[in-house]
Order: C-alpha cells, then sequence, then structure tokens
C-alpha cells in the first residue's frame, strides 16, 4: 500500500495540555477508522489533517496532495433549500450554475433524498439532514472524505443509512478517514484502525486484528469498556 | 389655552380626516429616515460582518468604537454635519444645507453605527457555529460574510429595525441640518418641539400618535416577517 499522508511528530497544545502530542504515522489505507475514549484528542487529529487547526509542533506531508472534504457530527445547513446547499459548496469551488446544479441533484440522489430537493434544509431531521451533509462532500469528488463521528447523535435507521452512503463513497474511489464511537460501525466499515489514547497514537492495526488481538493494554481495556 | 380632553380631540381630527399638512410632514418623515436606515444597512452590515469574521489589525478597537458610536449624541452629529455642509465648509458648495438630503446624511451618520455594532452581534454568533463548515468548503473569510449577512438576514431585521427606530425619534440631528422649514424639513419630531413650545398641543400631540403608531406598525411587520421566516427555513 502506497502512503499518502505522512504525520511527523505532530503536536498541538492548548492552554498547557496536550491535545495531540507527538503523533507519527503513515495514513495508507483507503479506510482508516480513528478510536479512543472520549477526549483523546480525535477530533483535533481529523482538524489538524484537514487544515482546520494548525500544528502547534510537528508537521503534515502530503505524499499525494488529495482534494478534501469533512462531514462534522452536526450537519450545518444554510437557511435555504436542500439543494442549494449542495450548490453552495460547488460555487464555492468554482462551479458553473448548470453543472453546479447537475451535480447537486445527482448527489442528492445518491443520498436518497431528491424528493426532499426544494425543502429548506434545516427543518429536515437530523438524519435526512447528515445525508444532504455526505451529498454536500460527496457533491466536490474529494479524493479524502473526513468524517468526526457522522452517525454520534442519529438514530439506528439513519446510522445505518449513513454508513451505506460511507460504503458508497468509498466505493466511488474516495479515501475515508473518520471517528466513531461505535465498534460496530468501525468493524463494517475501516481497513485500519488507528488507536489514539490522551492524544497519544498507541495503536495502528488492521482492523481484524485489532479486534481479535489488541496489542497494547490500552487498547484492551479500551475495548472492553465499549462493548457491551 | 386649551384643555388637555380638548387637543386630544382635535388631535385625532387632523389624523382621521388625514389633514394634509399632517399627512405631508409624516411622509417626509418617512422618506428621510427609511432612506437613511436603507443607506446605513448597506454601509453598516457588510461593516459588521467583515468586524465579525475579520482577523485584521485593530479590528478589536472598530469594534469597541461601533459599539461605542451607537450612543452618538444626535445633535453632535448634527453639528458635524452642518460644518461640512455650510457654506463655508468642505461640502458648501453642493448646497445641501437644510434639504432633506442634509436630513438623510446626519441620520445615516447616526444610524450606522447602530447596524453595524447590531449586525456584528448577529454575524459572530452565526459564524461560531458555521465557521469550520464554510472554512472547511473553502469560503473565504469575505466570501463567509457575505453567507452569513444572507444566512442571516431574518435575524438582521432587527439591526435596521432599531436603526429605524433610532432615525424616526431623533430631533437633534435634523433640528440642525434641516432648519426645521415649514413645507420643506419639517418632520414629525421638529414639529412635535416647534409645536409644544408654541402651546399648539393639538398638532404636536397628533404628530406624537402617529409617530408612535408608525414605530409600533414597523416594529410587529418586523415581527411577524421574523415568525414567518423561522417557520419556513428554520
Amino acid at each position: 500500500m502506497d502512503g499518502w499522508l505522512d504525520i511527523d511528530h505532530l503536536g498541538l497544545r492548548e492552554s498547557g495540555t496536550h491535545i495531540v502530542e507527538d503523533v507519527t504515522l503513515t495514513l495508507a489505507a483507503p479506510r482508516t477508522v480513528v478510536l479512543g475514549p472520549n477526549g483523546a484528542g480525535k477530533s483535533t487529529l481529523l482538524r489538524l489533517i484537514h487544515g482546520l487547526l494548525h500544528p502547534g509542533s510537528g508537521r503534515l506531508t502530503w505524499l499525494k496532495p488529495l482534494s478534501q472534504a469533512m462531514v462534522f457530527q452536526r450537519p450545518i445547513m444554510l437557511r435555504t433549500t436542500a439543494l442549494e446547499n449542495i450548490e453552495y459548496g460547488l460555487k464555492l469551488q468554482g462551479h458553473a450554475a448548470p453543472e453546479r446544479r447537475r451535480r447537486a441533484a445527482e448527489a442528492l440522489t445518491r443520498v436518497g433524498l431528491e424528493s426532499i430537493a426544494g425543502r429548506p434544509a434545516r427543518l429536515l431531521s437530523g438524519g435526512e439532514q447528515q445525508r444532504v451533509a455526505l451529498a454536500r462532500a460527496w457533491a466536490l469528488e474529494p479524493e479524502l472524505l473526513i468524517l468526526d463521528e457522522p452517525t454520534a447523535s442519529l438514530d439506528p435507521a439513519s446510522t445505518r443509512e449513513v454508513e451505506r452512503i460511507i460504503g458508497e463513497i468509498a466505493a466511488s474511489g474516495t479515501r475515508i478517514l473518520m471517528t466513531t464511537h461505535n465498534l460496530g460501525q468501525a468493524k463494517r466499515i475501516a481497513e485500519e484502525i488507528i488507536f489514539i489514547d490522551r492524544g497519544r497514537i498507541v495503536e495502528q492495526t488492521a482492523v481484524a486484528r485489532f479486534f481479535t488481538l489488541p496489542q497494547t493494554e490500552a487498547a484492551q481495556r479500551f475495548l472492553q469498556e465499549e462493548t457491551p | 389655552m386649551t384643555t388637555l380632553g380638548d387637543s386630544f380631540l382635535t388631535a385625532w381630527q387632523l389624523v382621521s380626516l388625514a389633514d394634509a399638512r399632517l399627512a405631508g410632514i409624516v411622509w417626509l418623515s418617512l422618506r428621510v429616515s427609511l432612506t437613511a436606515t436603507l443607506i446605513a444597512c448597506i454601509v453598516g452590515m457588510p461593516i459588521g460582518a467583515l468586524l465579525a469574521v475579520g482577523r485584521f489589525p485593530g479590528r478589536r478597537i472598530l469594534v469597541v468604537l461601533f459599539n461605542g458610536l451607537m450612543g452618538l449624541p444626535p445633535v453632535v452629529v448634527g453639528l458635524l454635519v452642518y460644518l461640512l455642509l455650510s457654506r463655508a465648509g468642505p461640502l458648501g458648495s453642493f448646497g445641501l444645507l437644510f434639504s432633506p438630503t442634509a436630513m438623510v446624511i446626519a441620520q445615516a451618520i447616526l444610524v450606522t453605527p447602530i447596524v453595524a455594532a447590531l449586525t456584528r452581534q448577529v454575524v459572530a454568533d452565526e459564524w461560531a457555529e458555521y465557521r469550520e463548515q464554510l472554512r472547511s468548503l473553502g469560503a473565504s473569510r469575505a466570501r463567509a460574510a457575505a453567507t452569513l449577512l444572507w444566512d442571516g438576514r431574518f435575524s438582521l431585521t432587527t439591526a435596521g429595525l432599531a436603526g429605524f427606530g433610532r432615525a424616526i425619534a431623533e430631533v437633534g440631528a435634523v433640528m440642525i441640518v434641516g432648519g426645521n422649514i415649514d413645507g420643506v424639513t419639517r418632520v414629525m419630531t421638529t414639529t412635535i418641539a416647534l409645536e409644544t413650545s408654541k402651546g399648539d398641543l393639538p398638532l404636536a400631540l397628533a404628530l406624537g400618535f402617529v409617530l408612535i403608531a408608525v414605530v409600533l406598525s414597523v416594529n410587529a411587520f418586523a415581527y411577524a416577517l421574523r415568525g414567518w421566516a423561522e417557520k419556513r427555513w428554520g
């Protein structure tokens, strides 16, 4: 597997405490899930990779420069229709109106929401809003899609739908990097697991190995605590 | 000297008959204050949005400045605009002093900081919520400011409304730069001040009624618009 991102001694402090500390790893897998307890620094790591935060120390080296999009835990919808929310992202990338409309409509169809294209986005259910957010990201045809706990506030049916969509986005060739608290979801989606605790990388392993033979005590404890 | 009761009666008759003189004064007031508010919104809203999302040196100082200027005394603004527009002033050659245009200028200056400061507040709250998403999509700060102005358009009616309330109710600035000339620059507030000092209470009272009615109905309209918009767009 060819790596696409080298992370070298990455660190970020906030008011004296390390949020991410001395993270060194190479991302190569097409589908990577970052696991770890609350406050381990998972979201911060994703934001550093996406460029929303600037590292305090260390650096990111893109071995392949990848176009990116990010989906957040809570979908942010503009006060306009679902379709125009998707078009907005395309507009910022400078696409002309007819192409925007076509690609936005296609993306909405792929997430199964073509029937609500004209509805005000903020009045949709949480699950529908998250699917619009996924469509907005997908329409940009990113080479890397970063998702920060995309199903954390969704019901089981919406969660399944979001997982299906993530699977399709991955199948279309987009690399996936996400965090979740849902271990079943991590198993279903991931090819590789990165386990992080207190801002440090503890394990980076293939998914099957992580769930059957976690290498570290911290990961073993985490799996015991998180498994019902 | 009429009694208070008679004054109310005559005032009510003036309003209900839509007395021509009264109507002229009301119309001029609305024209001047609405134009001033419109200009203040066009100038103040982008300023407010950029103060909310922008990162440039002096931003904090400007925020404090605009907040402070919300309490600008109308007579002082009137005086400054008077000095600018008077014959000897830098803009004296335009001959604008004692015209409705001068009143619009003075009120626009008075109201712009109010609109800018209130817009900054609204947009800053939105920015806190939208920031990561907009940056992730690649929006520049100027673009984000424009997007948030559009997205917050219904909340921003409050900013415009506060500006209009200030403009329509102030006396000092329009008195100084307008001169309170009968039939030319006489607006509701200046007429009320003049007629009260002359002892003609019915006209003053009638205008007082209208002034309150205008302010209340504009507020009611804005309130209804916001309610509708929240249901429509969430």
